[in-house]
Parts: structure tokens; sequence; C-alpha cells
């Protein structure tokens, strides 16, 4: 297990390295960073002066070297528009979106396993059809709508909730509720496939030949397995959460991290761009390690090779 | 007087009789009728072996027996009682309480009948905590104690092992541990050698007579290959199409097989030394008859080298001497026209 997570710690590392390049490059690629900083009105002095001063006239090797030096200490520079550093920013906003992420994600799993298990349980019967219809809606409807449409209901109609505003845990739940929704379909149809599947395998005939209780056949022997592509779904599910919560974050106000992201791309906030695009691919990186981890602990064929 | 006769007369208590059993599985083209009214009994101590070809219906007599038939199908049964337990009417719940205690079953396929998440030890211990509530040491004790027995060296690290770490053949000696735990009266091995190598297949079968023996637990071998039978049972059951169509003890059956289906199953064994080489397999022409449906007169009669108008109707299962039963209307009497299986040159 040892070797195996050392492993998988170094292939996570090399990735990373390499979206920080290409990261980088991109930005690079998209334009004369100097002439879009200045604005249409400066003139070539003023952009060649820019130039210079962000340190647009080095080799970009050097820069990217520069950049990375000051990426490694935490050092992203201070924001193009805002007055403060871009790590300050960042450390500003990510308890945001991971309290959000965080949160949706629970309510996701809580409710996409137990849903999942009870439809291959019941397959084929209106249970099996409920769960079905909840998730193909859950699937067709746009995250926004389905936000704007708690807000109109709790927090406008009813008054129950706070409509926008990231003071305390209530003007977290309706935004964890629109961004859960959206993750639960697929989370509860892999589940219900993996325990459908599992549930025809032998070692399943084996465990009900030795008299197993009912409860033991489907939460030891068959949900262990079945759950196993899950964990690698909700990891990606998170991921996704936490760097492409913008639309929900903007629907509901929040300052996030896809906020700043929105905020900085149209503001040609470069800085802020590459260290927001740098910190959630880290995420994606981190929660795919975990996920691997996560299954080797699950699956002893994955462990022990 | 046979020992049947007399067993029923002194209400003599087998391990299980069975009467009429019926299996029908639902399909999409009306009723598959797998298990077309069988009787048998098994006693207790004795292996009997369950003989036939892919479909005969052996396999879904060894679920229904244990309880483990698919959800759709639908059993009856005159009587099905395990040491007089009438396992027709008993709640499931009881029903799980037998099954892994008293009454355990070892498959086909031993690559999947383990559970990949968990290790040896845990597998083999489950059902013996559950039955017995026995303490997971003691538990384990036992789990080392048989894995031994089975002929597992270093039994004690393979206890910390996952499935996918052993062979199929030791996969299948942890098998035959698993369905000793709990000291079953009665064990079910459905064709446990088949998915094995040749010479694997015969140490396993070496080993489960032993255990049988030593441990008296009785055993319904179920397998395709007659060849095997001889080797270790004390009875054999043959079935065709769904019934039981021959039952003797094992010299008796191999003496004077009384069915032309029996009959053309053993002449199917090369046997060394008899059958030249280079020379032709045996085989038992046609096929099986559809069990969708129903079935009318002899079963066999497609494929019976020696069929008779009779043969339209339903055979009598027909007593012989020696408690060995025939379903065919000619068991006990010469055919009229001349007895001579199919060969070939």
């Amino acid at each position: 297990m040892g070797t195996f997570i050392f492993r998988r710690v170094l292939v996570a590392m090399s990735v990373a390295l390499t979206i920080s390049i290409v990261s980088f490059m991109l930005l690079h690629l998209s334009g004369d960073l100097a002439t879009s900083i200045a604005g249409p009105e400066a003139t070539a002095e003023q952009v060649e002066q820019i130039r210079i001063d962000y340190g647009l006239d080095q080799p970009i090797v050097n820069q990217y070297l520069d950049w990375l030096g000051g990426a490694l200490t935490f050092d992203f520079g201070h924001s193009y528009y805002y007055q403060s550093t871009v790590v300050d920013l960042i450390v500003d906003r990510m308890p945001i979106t991971l309290t959000l992420g965080g949160v949706a994600l629970a309510l996701a799993v809580s409710i996409s396993i137990p849903l999942g298990v009870l439809a291959a349980l019941k397959r084929d019967t209106w249970v099996d059809r409920l769960a079905l219809l909840f998730a193909v809606v859950g699937q067709a409807m746009p995250s926004f709508w389905f936000g704007l449409t708690l807000i109109v209901v709790f927090a406008v109609t009813l008054q129950w909730l706070p409509a926008a505003g990231s003071d305390g845990w209530q003007h977290f739940v309706l935004p964890a509720i629109a961004l859960g929704y959206y993750a639960t379909p697929a989370m509860m149809r892999l589940t219900r496939t993996g325990m459908l599947e599992v549930l025809e395998s032998d070692y399943i005939r084996t465990a009900r030949a030795k008299g197993l209780r009912t409860g033991a056949v489907i939460f030891k022997h068959a949900l262990r397995n079945a759950i196993i592509p899950v964990v690698a779904l909700a990891a990606v599910e998170l991921g996704f959460m936490l760097g492409g919560s913008v639309v929900i974050e903007s629907v509901f106000s929040l300052n996030g991290l896809g906020q700043l992201a929105w905020d900085a791309i149209s503001r040609n906030d470069y800085p802020v761009v590459q260290a927001v695009v740098l910190i959630i691919a880290l995420f994606y990186i981190v929660l795919t390690l975990l996920a691997d981890v996560a299954n080797a602990a699950l699956d002893p064929r994955i462990r022990t090779r | 007087m046979s020992r049947l006769e007399v067993n029923n007369l002194l209400e003599v208590n087998n391990l299980l009789e069975v009467n009429n059993l019926r299996v029908d599985l639902p399909v999409e083209a009306g009723t598959l009728h797998a298990v077309r009214g069988i009787d048998f009994h098994v006693e207790r101590g004795e292996m009997l072996c369950l003989v036939g070809e892919s479909g005969c219906g052996k396999s879904m007599t060894s679920l229904a027996l244990m309880g483990l038939l698919p959800r759709k199908a639908r059993l009856t049964a005159d009587r099905l009682q395990f040491d007089g337990i009438d396992l027709t009417t008993l709640p499931e719940r009881r029903r799980s309480d037998l099954r892994g205690a008293r009454m355990s079953m070892i498959f086909q396929e031993p690559m999947t009948a383990l559970n990949p998440a968990y290790t040896l030890g845990n597998q083999l211990c489950e059902g013996l905590i559950r039955h017995r509530g026995v303490s997971r040491r003691e538990a384990r004790d036992r789990a080392l104690y048989l894995l031994e027995r089975v002929g597992i060296s270093a039994a004690k690290d393979r206890l910390e092992q996952y499935p996918h770490q052993l062979s199929g053949g030791l996969r299948q000696r942890v098998m035959i541990a698993m369905a000793l735990m709990c000291e079953p009266d009665l064990i079910i091995a459905d064709e446990p050698t088949t998915a094995l190598d040749v010479t694997i297949q015969a140490q396993i079968l070496r080993l489960l007579r032993e255990l049988q023996q030593e441990f008296g637990t009785a055993v319904i071998f179920i397998t395709h290959d007659l060849g095997v039978v001889a080797r270790i049972a004390d009875r054999v059951a043959v079935m065709y199409a769904g019934e039981m169509i021959e039952s003797a003890p094992t010299p008796a059956l191999y003496a004077n097989p009384a069915h032309p289906y029996t009959r053309g199953l053993l002449s199917c064994i090369p046997a060394p030394g008899k059958t030249p080489p280079g020379s032709r397999l045996q085989a038992i022409p046609g096929v099986v008859p559809s069990l969708v449906g129903s079935v009318e007169g002899c079963a066999f009669r497609n494929r019976c080298p020696q069929a008779q108008p009779a043969c339209e109707r339903t055979p009598p299962l027909m007593s012989l001497p020696g408690d060995h039963r025939a379903r065919c209307h000619y068991a006990d009497r010469p055919v009229p026209a001349p007895l001579q299986p199919e060969m070939s040159s």
C-alpha cells in the first residue's frame, strides 16, 4: 500500500507540473498580454513600459520559471485589479467554494447511494421508476434554472432561507441543494447498475448459501463491490463542483473561487487567472489521488498485485 | 422388499426426502419446466451423485434444495423434507438459519464464488459467527483447522490473503473448507471439479470423499461426468430433461444400467484398454427436447435406439431389485425389438 501511494503521488506531481506549463502557455497564446493589460487607449510607449514592468519582455521560459518559483512558495504576485496579493484573494474565497462543494457532495452521496441501492433491490417496480424519474429530471434541468426556482420558492415565497450572500450556514442550504442535485443522478445510476451487476454474481450466491442475513448480503458483500466505481465518480464530481460551481455561485451571489475566476477573466487579471486555474487543477489531482487510494483501500486486487 | 420400501414402511427418517419436486421458470416463450416431478432421498452420511447433461435440471434441483432459486422460479413439491423439517413451508428467515449451518453448498466456479473484497479468513468465519455466535477468535481457529485439513499449506498466512492471490484449485479447497465450517449434515457440490485442471480434479474428488467419510456428512455430488461417479458415489441418480430417469447403488448402476439413456452415457466414456486408439468416440444422437411447455410420453424416446410405440405414454418409475429404479417401460423386461445400442465402427 505504501509503494502504491508513493507511485501515485509521483504521478500526481508530474501531472501538476504539466498542467502548470500548459496553463501558462495557453495564457500567453491568447494574445499579447501587455496590449490587453494596457487597454485600447494606451500608446505604444505605455504598452512597452507595461511589458517591461510585468517582465513580459523576458523569454517565455524565464517568465515561466519565475512564476513557478513563486508558485512553489505560494507567491502568485499581485492582482492587477484588486489591491491585494493573489494568495490573499484565494485564501479569502476558497472556504466558500470548499464549503459549498463539500456540503453538495455530502448531500449527493447521502441521497444517490441509498436511492441507487433501493432502485436495484426494487428493480422494475414503481420505486425503481420513481428513482429513475428523479435522476432524469436532475440530469435534464439546468442548474441555474433549478437554483432560481429554489430562490423563488424558498427565499422569496416562503422566506425560509436567504437568497444571496455567504454569511451563515443558511446561505449554503439552497446552493448546496442546487449543486448537489446536479451531481446526484450519475452517482445514483452508477450505484444502481453496479448493484444489479454484483447481485447477480456468484459470490453473492455464496454469501446467501452461507445463510447470511439479507442485510449482510446486501451491504457487506454487494455494496462494498458496487461502490468502488462510485467513489471515483464522486471524486470527479467534487472536482467539478469546486472548479465549475461558477454558475451556482453567481446565481446565489456567493463570492467563491468560481466567481473570482470569472471576474479575473473578464478583467484580464492574469496572475489571478493563472493561480485559480492551477489551484483548481490541483484540486482535481488531489481528488483523483484520493480516489485512487480509496479504490485501493476498497479493492484488494488493486492494492496487492 | 427394497430398502426404499422398508424405509417407507418404517417411516425411517432419511436426511432428505424429495417427492414430486417441480421447478418452473417463466420464460418469454412460456413456462420452462426445469425440474419435472422428481423423487429421491439422501441417507445420512451417504454420497449421492446426480448425473446428467447440461440443462437436465440438476443445478436447479440443487438450488431448490438450498432455497437459492432465482426469484421468478416457482417451486412445488409433495414433500421436501430436510431432517423432518418441511422446507416448502419454512419461512425464508428460518430457511437461512439452515443454509450454511446444516446444509451448505460448493459451487462450480471457484474463480468467481469468493468475494474479491474480503480476506479468506473473513469469508470463512462469517458463516460460523452468524450461525453459532462464536467469537472471531474461535471462528479463526476452526478456519485454520479446516484449511489445514483440506490440504492448504501455510494456512495461517492464507487467512489474510484475498481470493485473487489463490489458484482455482486452492480456491475450491477454500470453498470446501467454507462448506464444512458449521459441520453441516448435507453438502451439495455442484460440479465442483468441472472448472479445474484434470490433475487437480482428482485431488479435489479424493479430498471430498475423504472428508465425507471422516465427518459423516451426506453429500449430493452433481456432475455430468459418469466417470467421476464410479470413484466416489454410494448411489447414483441420473437425470434427463428435468426427470430422474434412473437411480441405483453405484455398482448396480454400472453393472445393470436399466435405462437406455444411462446405457448411452456409459458407452460414451472412453475406457483405457477397451476403446481402441483412433476409434470414434461414442455420442448419443439427437438433442434434449425443449422443456418449455408440456412434454408428453418418454422424454428420451426421440433419441432412444430402442423406442417402441408404448413410449408415447409417460413411463412409470419402475422398481427393480436392490433399490434400483428406472423410468422406462422396458426397465424390467426385454424390448420387443432387438436390443442393440447403436454402434459405430
